[in-house]
């Protein structure tokens, strides 16, 4: 299955999302022929479960979805949906069957800050940690303060109509819930889109001449790149480990290790591409800032490496000398080939 | 992912269909310039493809089920071992030499994993000596006395061996009782290998008359064989005419010196060869293809968990010297170590599971060497920027200690087993540039 998704969505994506159509996303253009074809394709469903609707794809499978979307720079919430839906589903809650759905931390009662792609979404699925509660609102007639992330992308302020509430169910108190969930996505996103930097890279490199010859016949510039591939790297076999999701106590550490690996990498390799790209790709008019802008904000966004990479110390630490490996190997639970 | 009724679609044929649309509606003049840009579209989406495939060589870090018995054994063994072993000495990692530790890993079975039984392995998986070899690293276990020769010389023989080199050497090797070095770097032949000058010389009656010297052979000294790249055509270049040979370090002609490293320690040698008589079956494998049979086992070399947990030690002892109330900055870094080493593991887990499926990932296991070893050398910095927050104690002035000595190790990191930038080439040149 997994191959077949990630074929299916990578040439979905290379096709729908040109530069063209990213300039435009960043003016608040909606691209909603992207969007009716994602939800053609059942996408957003596809962590729920067949009995709710979905097509219960694994995480593993989902991997390459969101991966591909940060690859794509995609101007949609395809990662947001397939989360919000997977979060009202777990709780027993049957997703709605068509329209934008995204999710949130925080109350029903108060203004909810930073909602991903808000202004576009019909629906909210919001965790009240605080309360213990899920619930699914409808974003018909919320007041919307909109704003963006340093990569344009929507990042909202949103109050509720009154009678926003579809349903609701009880759920764990977990706070970390969005947080967590959140950090899973845009590590994968992350290194989808280092992974398509050092490709994009790599062409540059074979292709600009200076001093008579490609600049990638210089070592200094080989070298560079390799280090951006090595970064890529591991922002994708950390994302891989989180999405494994093996045991609940699993989550936190996989996920903090993903985030913190690759929020670092982000930073180090967008600082190579730019190296490499030389003044170019400093300019509004060359695409490469649509990644690099997305992995600064991707980084900063549902903790910083510095945030997780403390908050995975103190676990750490609570677990001292002994404990370090048991918590190293427990976090990749044996299991058959998914 | 079970079959659901959604996402399941052929999507070349969507691609089809778009075209034909496109097709259609552009009319016939422009059908042309369609397919030309599909082809344009094609090209580029092929050198994506290749490159995305060597992303993807970091699938799903997930371990087959049923090894848990095995690293259970394994703890336990290790937990009856070692109460008493410092760590100090744990601080050598794969430096640390005890014979008699070897010889009951022998004994229990753990060496050789995946050598056929008959020659006294035990047919296992990569996995299995994925799970034995960072167990016995993350305890600091002194492994080196069998560590080439398990990973690397027994592989190799069992490989390219004849049915004799294999019934000789490989149940020894199993045993934990034989020890293999390697013999690649000479005085003028560092990095660049290839320029190799130790020769072996065919004598009419097929025997070896072997000249030449080899340098930072580790354990020299203490191996009982050494596996030589070597020149066996006097008037070949570079890659061509070299072989791989197995000098038997017990031989007239042989000598070692061993040299001391920056501290103190003597665990690389100097070995020089002066008309050493070796009998025609020292050969190992085919002649002339030593490049070619060396550069092989450069997957199984760089990927190992001995790439990240050198440092292992050091790590525990500051884990463990910070205590369970840590500041922010401490748990700040000491978390980003933590985060690292499972982005490692799951990179070292990825590659040998393509190990076990038969494939040869060497640009994945140089990734896991040159991010593996600068995890470990930071490892060091970590523990510098936070050796003088430690609450003092036996455990701070411990992890004193043992940071001397890692840190003094530290540089060979990325030295060892192939240079950080030459590493670096071989990324770039399967990126497609160079």
């Amino acid at each position: 299955m997994r191959p077949l998704l990630q074929e299916t969505v990578e040439r979905l994506l290379a096709d729908a999302v040109t530069q063209d159509l990213l300039r435009a996303a960043e003016t608040g253009v909606w691209p909603a022929d992207l969007w009716a074809e994602i939800e053609a394709l059942g996408l957003p469903l596809a962590a729920v479960s067949e009995d709710l609707g979905g097509t219960g794809a694994s995480w593993t499978d989902i991997f390459v979805v969101i991966r591909a979307c940060g690859a794509a720079a995609a101007p949609v919430p395809l990662p947001e949906a397939i989360l919000a839906n997977s979060l009202l589903a777990s709780a027993g809650l049957e997703p709605p069957e068509s329209g934008v759905i995204v999710f949130a931390a925080g109350s029903a009662d108060a203004p909810i800050a930073e909602v991903p792609w808000g202004r576009h979404a019909q629906w909210l699925a919001l965790h009240d940690a605080v309360a213990g509660r899920i619930a699914l609102h409808s974003l018909d007639g919320a007041h919307i303060t909109t704003d963006t992330n340093v990569a344009g992308e929507p990042r909202d302020t949103i109050t509720l109509a009154t009678g926003s509430l579809i349903k609701e169910t009880a759920t764990s108190a977990a706070t970390d819930t969005v947080l967590l969930a959140g950090a899973m996505l845009r590590s994968a996103q992350m290194a989808g889109a280092l992974g398509r930097l050092t490709e994009i890279n790599a062409d540059y490199a074979n292709e600009r001449i200076q001093f008579g010859r490609p600049i990638g016949k210089f070592q200094a510039v080989q070298q560079q790149l390799a280090v951006l591939a090595t970064q890529a790297a591991a922002a994708v076999a950390a994302a891989e480990a989180a999405f494994l999701l093996a045991t609940p106590s699993a989550e936190f550490v996989t996920t903090s290790s993903a985030k913190a690996v690759a929020g670092e990498a982000a930073g180090k390799g967008a600082a190579i591409a730019h190296a490499v790209f030389g003044a170019i790709g400093f300019t509004h008019d060359h695409s490469l800032h649509f990644l690099t802008r997305r992995l600064w904000a991707w980084r900063a966004e549902y903790g910083s490496d510095a945030f997780w990479a403390e908050r995975l110390g103190q676990a750490i630490a609570t677990a001292g000398d002994d404990g370090l490996w048991l918590l190293v190997t427990g976090a990749f639970a044996e299991t058959s080939n998914p | 992912m079970r079959d659901g009724p959604a996402v399941v679609i052929d999507s070349p044929t969507l691609t089809a269909n778009r075209m034909s649309q496109q097709t259609v509606f552009s009319g016939q003049n422009n059908i042309l310039e369609c397919i030309s840009q599909t082809l344009r579209k094609r090209a580029v989406s092929n050198v994506r493809e290749a490159f995305v495939n060597l992303l993807d060589q970091f699938g799903p870090p997930v371990l087959p089920l049923g090894l848990e018995p095995l690293r259970a054994d394994v703890r336990t063994f290790l937990a009856d071992w070692g109460p008493s072993y410092p760590a100090e000495k744990r601080a050598l990692s794969w430096m640390g030499f005890d014979a008699d530790f070897s010889r009951s890993l022998g004994a229990k079975g753990w060496l050789g994993l995946s050598i056929p039984k008959q020659y006294g392995g035990n047919d296992a998986s990569p996995f299995e000596r994925f799970v034995v070899s960072e167990e016995l690293l993350a305890a600091g276990a002194p492994v080196t006395a069998h560590w080439i020769a398990d990973r690397q010389s027994a592989p190799l023989i069992l490989r390219h061996g004849t049915d004799a080199q294999k019934e000789r050497y490989l149940p020894a090797i199993c045993a934990g009782e034989l020890y293999f070095c390697i013999g690649m770097s000479e005085p003028a032949s560092g990095s660049d290998l290839a320029s190799v000058r130790t020769k072996a010389d065919r004598q009419p009656d097929g025997s070896w008359v072997l000249n030449g010297r080899k340098v930072w052979t580790t354990n020299a000294d203490r191996c009982h064989f050494m596996i030589a790249l070597v020149r066996t055509d006097p008037a070949s270049e570079r890659h061509a005419g070299l072989s791989q040979i197995i000098v038997d370090l017990t031989l007239p002609g042989v000598m070692i010196r061993p040299i001391k490293d920056l501290s103190g320690h003597e665990h690389f040698n100097e070995v020089t060869f002066d008309d050493v008589r070796l009998d025609a079956d020292a050969l190992i494998g085919v002649e002339g293809d030593g490049w070619a049979q060396a550069t092989s086992e450069l997957a199984f070399e760089r990927s190992g968990p001995e790439r990240f947990l050198s440092a292992m030690t050091l790590f525990r002892c500051l884990v463990g010297a910070v205590g369970p109330t840590p500041d922010a900055r401490q748990a700040m870094e000491i978390g980003r170590l933590a985060a690292w080493l499972i982005a490692l593991r799951s990179m070292s887990i990825s590659v040998t599971a393509q190990l076990a499926g038969g494939e040869d990932p060497v640009w994945a296991a140089s990734c896991v060497k040159d991010l593996g070893t600068g995890y470990e050398q930071d490892t060091v910095e970590v523990s510098m920027r936070l050796i003088d927050s430690l609450p003092s104690g036996p455990r701070a002035e411990t992890t004193r200690r043992v940071l001397a000595i890692v840190q003094s190790m530290a540089p060979s990191f990325s030295l060892r087993g192939g240079t950080r930038e030459i590493l670096r080439g071989i990324l770039a040149r399967g990126l497609g540039v160079r």
